[in-house]
């Protein structure tokens, strides 16, 4: 590991501008996936300003109904909040579909938006990489690829975002609430923080340089049956193949939107609109223009029958 | 492999050959390269103070800020009941107790725990009074090697506190009750805790011992 300052943020706006006047300093706050990288020297941090020690660690409601997550909520308490299993089942369920008791316990609402992919061409530095290395190529290409996108992908890269909760977000419609370095607020829909990987897969999020996630809302409820079907090589503690957030009304209509396939939660509008025509028709509207590879060939036909999965637990027709 | 820069170092030049896909990423070997044998400045190592509260003891120690919470305990206070395994969160031998919560011991800061409680292995009991879940492991064969066993151990008394508080597992049936003290239970949450002799079946029955029957 590469040394690095280390300083305690006193407020969002003060880590904010910390980040953004100082090269080569980042966030740390669960560390979970920052360290793991900075042992590998793919990150470099000259400084980290933890923010652990700001008050962005409660769940509260908001003026219209929905919860207000605060940016440094732990994964374990997002997931066992009563209001979030009652209400947005589907969050909860994708929450402890990740990772592992130790690591949710430490990992933070915000660092799980923004945690990087586990592609193993980025987590070896002797490989080419886009991501990891501007310019240098995508040994994934032809490489291993079973965990690797096949929707909203480019030449220059097919990692996958590795995140399970942020797909129950995408479903949610959740938005991203941050603050500038200058102090200024804004709202960001989470369907447009994560970025698809084009020609600049280094660049993954919309966030400007030093601005900082301060807490995630959630509209209010919208009810149905909620579902986070998640497929992966071993029972527990994998990353994802594919996965299929969910929430199916009574009625047949509702919302998917799938994890494991892209750059990031993967929804299409004509996905939700095709639902009530069964599992053949959503899967194809979501995977509309998907490409895969010799590895991961298997992927459309898998979300396939998740999605029909989830439709023949919902009670509807699948 | 001819074509790379003779400016590469001889180990350099294994490392890009012992990969098997060296072949496939030629076309960018120059790029490649570049990042191998470009500068890599050196940074002068920060220092800070950090107290520690390990096992009901103060710690005042004077640390590098790379240094994780697990080499804090083990190369710096000597506890080396805390095993590092992959050292990057994927085993769970440096498994430990913080402020009543169980993490990664490996994958966290020392200083970022700056002020808090830490529980270890040696914290739970002694081989004179062990603790009811040391007592447990060893009645039950918990263990081949031993190397994952305080992580597992330390996970394991996490884990029962954690289902009796009420927090919910991915096997968790209904979301809105409480979730049931079974093996399948213990099974998914102590999924982060790897052993790779394979005691799992006697871990689980050392579980189930303490908790007193796991349905």
């Amino acid at each position: 590991m590469k040394a690095f300052a280390y300083q305690r943020a006193s407020s969002p706006a003060e880590a904010a501008a910390a980040v953004a006047r100082t090269p080569g300093a980042k966030f740390i706050a669960g560390g979970t996936n920052l360290l793991d990288l900075m042992k590998l020297e793919i990150e470099t941090p000259a400084q980290l300003i933890d923010v652990n020690g700001l008050d962005l660690d409660t769940i509260s409601k908001t003026d219209d109904g929905g919860l207000r997550i605060g940016a440094l909520v732990r994964n374990t308490d997002l997931a066992a909040d009563a209001r979030v299993r009652k209400d947005y089942a589907v969050l909860s369920r994708a929450l402890v579909s990740g990772a592992s008791g130790q690591l949710r316990n430490r990992a933070t609402t915000a660092g799980n938006l923004l945690q990087r992919t586990r592609c193993p061409y980025f987590y070896d530095s002797n490989q080419a990489c886009n991501k990891r290395h501007p310019g240098s190529g995508c040994a994934a290409l032809q490489g291993f690829s079973r965990h690797n996108a096949i929707v909203g992908a480019s030449d220059a890269c097919i990692a996958t975002h590795p995140s399970d909760m942020a797909v129950a977000m995408r479903v949610l419609d959740a938005s991203v609430e941050t603050v500038s370095p200058s102090g200024q607020q804004r709202v960001i829909p989470i369907a447009d923080l994560h970025r698809l990987p084009g020609a600049t897969p280094h660049i993954e999020t919309t966030l400007q340089p030093g601005e900082l996630i301060t807490a995630v809302t959630l509209p209010k409820p919208v009810g149905g049956q909620h579902f986070y079907r998640k497929v992966r090589d071993r029972a527990s503690y994998a990353f994802a193949l594919v996965s299929v957030a969910a929430i199916v009304q009574s009625d047949g209509s509702g919302r998917i939107a799938a994890g494991g396939v892209a750059h990031k939660p993967w929804r299409v509008e004509a996905a939700d609109a095709a639902l009530p025509r069964g599992a053949k028709a959503a899967a194809a509207a979501l995977l509309q223009g998907a490409k895969t590879t010799h590895d991961n060939a298997f992927k459309p036909a898998l979300i396939e029958r998740t999605i029909a999965s989830v439709l023949v637990e919902a009670g509807s027709q699948a | 492999m001819d074509k790379l820069p003779l400016k590469m170092t001889r180990r350099q030049v294994l490392i890009a050959g012992a990969t098997p896909a060296a072949a496939s990423v030629l076309p960018a070997a120059g790029a490649l390269a570049a990042e191998l044998t470009g500068p890599t400045p050196t940074r002068a190592a920060v220092m800070v103070p950090v107290e520690l509260n390990v096992n009901g003891k103060r710690h005042a120690l004077e640390l590098d800020t790379r240094t994780t919470l697990l080499d804090a305990l083990r190369e710096h206070l000597h506890l080396t009941g805390t095993k590092k395994g992959c050292d990057h969160g994927q085993c769970g031998a440096c498994t430990v107790i913080v402020d009543g919560r169980r993490i990664n011991s490996c994958l966290t800061l020392a200083v970022m725990h700056d002020g808090d409680k830490v529980t270890t292995i040696e914290g739970l009991g002694t081989p004179e009074r062990m603790h009811p879940m040391q007592a447990a492991f060893v009645k039950h064969d918990g263990y081949q090697c031993g190397y994952c066993t305080p992580g597992q151990i330390c996970s394991a008394v996490a884990v029962l506190d954690e289902i009796k508080a009420g927090i919910p597992s991915h096997v968790t049936g209904d979301l809105t009750a409480r979730p049931e003290l079974s093996k399948q239970e213990v099974r998914e949450r102590m999924s982060g805790n790897i052993c790779r002799c394979g005691a799992y079946s006697n871990i689980v029955d050392a579980i189930d011992d303490v908790a007193g029957g796991l349905a």
